[in-house]
């Protein structure tokens, strides 16, 4: 049910990004959702891949900063409304979200939305009774 | 616009120009009636006499000074606040403090003949760099605890020109002022003349339009390149003094108007110079740590204090006729502190808010860069795993956390910024505390 996610501190530099997207490359390490915070000096880069343990170890060997973080990923609907659907009663329910991305699966008519709570134990329990589908974890490492 | 050389003037032509000899021998006179006082008065510096088995009776010469032992800010802090003080507390007429490392400063007493003194040896320094009774003098320094409000306002005072005691702060009145009243010397420290240079730019104000002429400049080590330009600004002919809260504050050396070298008045404060590591003296002109005897302080006085400041002494002849040595000016320190707009930084400082902040210590370093006129002083911080979040409100809260404690304990607004592990540069191992990336000349 919860997702993995790996953290990275990031500064504002030239080059930062592609330095870490080929060395998870070199290690057959394939990327399943991005997403980057950033400010003027510094980011957060937040990623899911298929192999979380051995793309942690390659980052923190090059001297990374790196957190693991558990995210719920959600299946919605493709379509106008879909994020709505799920947003409402997540509102009703009084969860708070951190932060959220979002990317379309390839081979379905549905959208993911991965989701950072305050609280995931309490989100997971509301989601389930709006009967609004969650991911695997297995699934959407090998999305 | 060209600054005139004022003409040479010298306050107490029987002490800034005695004969070598005369002076050797008042200088020896006081050392020995000093470090008596020392022995009987103040139990910390007897005890260090103790240790290394030396009595006032065996200082027979001036050359025996090197037998006594240092005095380091160290000793002071554990005198906090009032262990160094060789007379009761009822003799002391007034008290300054300097900026401290760990919270603590460093606190100063002064009887009224060290207040006499004091205002005498500033007086010397403004009439050495061209003050006279018909100046009109504005003083920009802070007035409180930190001795160069006070002690330049007596010593104009003495002098009997008038002062205008505005303070620090507010820079367009500041520039108001000196243009209403008709302000003739501009005191402050160089970067906050710089400054002014430009918000008078930016008011419209041009040099012609104020009367400035003299400018006496402290409190921060400055280049001659600050001079030209502070000269060419403002139109003022400018002196460096020097002087440290420890020693009396402002006052124990000025620069006269040959602007080479700062005169120090050694007929109340003895100066050598060491090798910091050895701490063996070392020749003047070759420079090193100024170490200074207070040779007539009575409320605190120090014996071989060192000072940290790095410079060279000039022995031989001013044409100005002085027959006091001279001081090049500072051109580094012998540990780690950096003076940012007059206020004194030291990385423990720093260290001691991050140890706050999340109870471990990450590599980090204080980077001073000069952006225009002022310096602004910039913290990095390496992010490991302790003082990193995923979260970018909590990454944003700690700056701004580490930011407001730094402001509250130094006094001085410092920049954070978070960098990625092992990007501070690093010295066998040990990372590079202190980039000074100010021009040195």
């Amino acid at each position: 049910m919860k997702v993995k996610q790996l953290s990275i501190f990031m500064e504002n530099r030239a080059g930062r990004m592609a330095e870490i997207a080929r060395q998870l490359g070199e290690a057959r390490i394939n990327i399943r959702a991005l997403s980057l915070a950033d400010t003027s000096d510094f980011g957060i880069l937040r990623l899911i891949v298929n192999d979380v343990d051995k793309a942690m170890k390659i980052l923190k060997d090059s001297g990374h900063t790196v957190s693991l973080t558990e995210v719920v990923a959600v299946e919605v609907p493709d379509s106008p409304g879909g994020l709505a659907s799920v947003l409402e009663p997540l509102r009703a329910g009084g969860v708070n979200v951190e932060y959220m991305y979002a990317f379309v699966e390839k081979a379905t008519d549905k959208a993911v939305v991965i989701f950072r709570f305050e609280d995931i134990d309490a989100a997971v329990k509301v989601l389930a009774k709006a009967k609004i589908s969650v991911l695997p974890a297995e699934t959407v490492y090998k999305l | 616009m060209t600054t005139q050389r004022p003409a040479v003037a010298i306050w107490d032509p029987e002490h800034e120009c005695m004969p070598a000899s005369d002076l050797r021998e008042l200088q020896l006179e006081r050392l020995k009636k000093i470090v008596r006082k020392m022995w009987n008065k103040v139990p910390y510096y007897r005890q260090k006499m103790q240790v290394v088995g030396v009595r006032p009776s065996d200082i027979k010469s001036l050359e025996d000074i090197q037998k006594l032992p240092f005095t380091t800010k160290d000793d002071l802090r554990l005198c906090f606040p009032y262990d160094a003080f060789a007379v009761p507390l009822e003799q002391v007429v007034r008290i300054h403090a300097s900026s401290g490392t760990t919270g603590k400063s460093t606190v100063v007493g002064y009887t009224r003949k060290d207040l006499d003194t004091w205002t005498n040896v500033v007086a010397r320094f403004l009439v050495s760099g061209g003050l006279t009774s018909k100046d009109i003098v504005h003083i920009a320094f802070s007035y409180g605890l930190f001795t160069g409000g006070f002690g330049l306002h007596y010593g104009v005072e003495r002098v009997g020109a008038s002062v205008i005691p505005v303070s620090a702060g507010r820079s367009e009145r500041q520039i108001s002022i000196m243009r209403d009243f008709g302000s003739t010397a501009l005191v402050c420290t160089p970067s906050y003349a710089i400054y002014l240079a430009e918000v008078m730019q930016g008011m419209g104000v041009k040099p012609g339009d104020l009367k400035l002429r003299l400018g006496y400049f402290g409190a921060e080590s400055w280049t001659q390149r600050m001079r030209q330009e502070i000269e060419s600004k403002m139109g003022v002919f400018a002196t460096d003094n020097y002087g440290l809260s420890e020693i009396i504050g402002p006052g124990v050396s000025g620069e006269c108007v040959y602007q080479n070298g700062m005169h120090i008045s050694e007929d109340h404060f003895y100066p050598e110079l060491i090798d910091p590591d050895t701490c063996k003296p070392v020749d003047a002109r070759q420079g090193g740590e100024l170490v200074v005897t207070t040779l007539t302080k009575e409320a605190i006085p120090l014996i071989r204090y060192r000072t940290r400041d790095i410079c060279k002494l000039m022995p031989e002849p001013c044409p100005c006729g002085r027959t006091t040595v001279r001081m090049s000016k500072i051109s580094g320190r012998s540990d780690d502190m950096l003076i940012i707009r007059g206020v004194n930084v030291f990385p423990s400082q720093v260290e001691e808010v991050l140890l706050d902040v999340k109870g471990t210590l990450p590599h980090y370093q204080l980077v001073v860069q000069r952006e225009g006129a002022l310096d602004k002083l910039e913290v990095r911080v390496e992010v490991s795993e302790d003082y990193f979040s995923d979260e970018m409100k909590k990454l944003h809260g700690m700056e701004k956390l580490i930011e407001h404690k730094l402001e509250n304990l130094l006094g001085l607004r410092a920049a954070v910024k978070l960098v990625e592990p092992k990007t501070i540069e690093r010295s066998e191992g040990k990372a590079k505390r202190v980039l000074d990336l100010r021009p040195k000349d």
